[in-house]
């Protein structure tokens, strides 16, 4: 097919200069609009996590008396020993991308697993509110994990027993809308209030049943009822939350926070 | 070519539309319709880009030799592309979130290449910019159909405004969730292309092969 004038073939200096042309117009072009539009995409960013702990806040404005996000400070916790550490600033701390650093995070064997996320990051913050006196009245967990075609994000709220839930709020997730999206039911999320984290054996029970849980169950107080239709998903909330809150997860810290000590 | 501007602009909407004649882009159209609102940034995404390439592309037609041209054009559509996309991150973020990768892959959408390469290359400023608008409202037009429908039929809401009460509301409506999923796209494409064909039947492909009687045969 003959084109015209338009596109006969130049020499190789012709096509070089072209090519160099266009090149280091469109890297001037993404480049200025990068560096101009990132004030906005941070502040979007932070807009963002802020409405998320304001949802939850509010959620929980019932139980706790009302919470502003100002009454809450963010503690960057150690993991693997529960205390809190000032290795980092919690308020630019990445969770997500500490994951999957080497350096700042390590591999979970896969028997240990039961969140499916491969990877635990070394640290996790931890929003606490407190009463006058200093003693924590309430916390706030950042929790994740494998649903059925999607990670699953949530903010889990304990009371100042660091055992009862207070709230369990999932903000992301991309599981199959109406079915396994339903964790975000109001409804659903009706059911985690009160419920017990671990027994007095010490125990993590905290889950989710399959199916609805049977009348006069010796798990009554610790699990809700799993969504139908949705066994992966409820499955993955049912692992997220024994993986967060046992040994590999938060447990260590919520230990020392039931001794008095967060 | 004489240039008739109007045509040049409304050809693409109906009758040379890019998804149903030439069937184009079809895998964002699959993708980023399952409500209205989003079909509709998506589109406005896709004619900014369209409308940019075409104007880069037909600007420096005389200037780009035959044996770099494509490498060249992708470069201007990706460039495009990154721009939009940071674009909408800084101001319509939890669009830009739902639209997630399919903003960037509009680099790989076939209209832009196929507009850039077809026209942009042998016509004139003005021409190219009509003809990219034209094809991507034409694009955009069938997103908005297929997002509207998507989004009526398989949650009761139109741009987030909830239209009919769904059961577990309270209403009498029953969602079809089969809506919600990229196969309700393929379907709904497939009818108004079928639509559209039966208006137009010059649009009809002729088959390239027809199944051959085979006498004595054993098959």
């Amino acid at each position: 097919m003959d084109n015209g004038v338009a596109i006969k073939n130049g020499g190789g200096i012709r096509a070089l200069v072209t090519a160099l042309g266009v090149a280091v117009i469109c890297a001037l072009l993404v480049s200025y609009t990068a560096v101009t539009l990132r004030p906005y995409y941070i502040a979007n960013l932070e807009a963002e996590r802020d409405a998320q702990l304001a949802s939850i806040l509010s959620a929980l404005s019932g139980a706790a008396g009302r919470i502003s996000s100002a009454d809450i400070e963010m503690r960057l916790v150690d993991l693997d020993s529960g205390a809190y550490t000032e290795a980092l600033d919690p308020l630019t701390y990445d969770a997500g991308k500490a994951a999957t650093d080497p350096a700042m995070s390590r591999p979970i064997a896969p028997e240990l697993d039961l969140a499916g996320i491969k990877r635990r990051p070394n640290y996790a913050v931890a929003y606490i509110h407190r009463d006058q006196s200093g003693a924590v009245r309430m916390l706030i967990l950042p929790v994740y994990g494998v649903g059925y075609q999607s990670t699953l994000f949530g903010y889990l709220a304990l009371s100042e027993d660091a055992n009862s839930v207070l709230a369990l709020k999932f903000y992301e997730q991309n599981d199959t809308p109406g079915i396994g999206a339903r964790i975000q039911d109001p409804a659903w999320e009706a059911m985690w209030p009160g419920k017990l984290v671990i027994d007095e054996d010490g125990n993590v029970r905290i889950g989710v049943a399959r199916g609805p849980v049977p009348a006069g169950s010796p798990d009554i107080d610790y699990v809700v009822d799993g969504i139908s239709g949705a066994t992966r998903t409820s499955l993955g909330v049912h692992g997220l939350l024994r993986f967060w809150l046992g040994e590999s997860g938060f447990g260590p810290y919520l230990a020392r926070v039931r001794k008095g000590e967060g | 070519m004489a240039v008739r501007p109007w045509k040049t602009l409304t050809a693409p909407l109906i009758s040379d539309n890019p998804i149903t004649l030439q069937i184009l882009g079809i895998c964002s159209a699959l993708a980023v319709t399952t409500s209205l609102d989003t079909a509709l940034v998506m589109s406005a995404a896709v004619i900014s880009v369209l409308a940019l390439s075409g104007t880069s592309v037909s600007l420096i037609r005389n200037y780009l030799p035959r044996s770099i041209r494509l490498i060249v054009q992708i470069t201007i559509i990706a460039s495009l592309v990154i721009i939009v996309d940071l674009v909408l991150k800084a101001f319509v973020f939890e669009m830009s979130k739902r639209l997630s990768v399919f903003v960037g892959l509009i680099i790989t959408n076939c209209i832009v290449l196929a507009r850039a390469e077809s026209f942009a290359m042998r016509n004139g400023v003005l021409a190219s910019i009509l003809d990219g608008i034209g094809n991507g409202i034409g694009y955009g037009l069938i997103l908005v159909a297929v997002g509207a429908v998507r989004e009526f039929f398989g949650k009761g809401s139109l741009l987030g405004t909830q239209l009919l009460m769904t059961a577990s509301q309270g209403g009498g409506f029953e969602p079809l969730h089969l809506m919600l999923l990229p196969p309700s796209a393929f379907f709904l494409i497939g009818v108004i292309i079928w639509w559209i064909r039966s208006k137009k039947p010059d649009q009809v492909e002729r088959p390239e092969y027809r199944i051959q009687e085979e006498p004595g045969g054993d098959g």
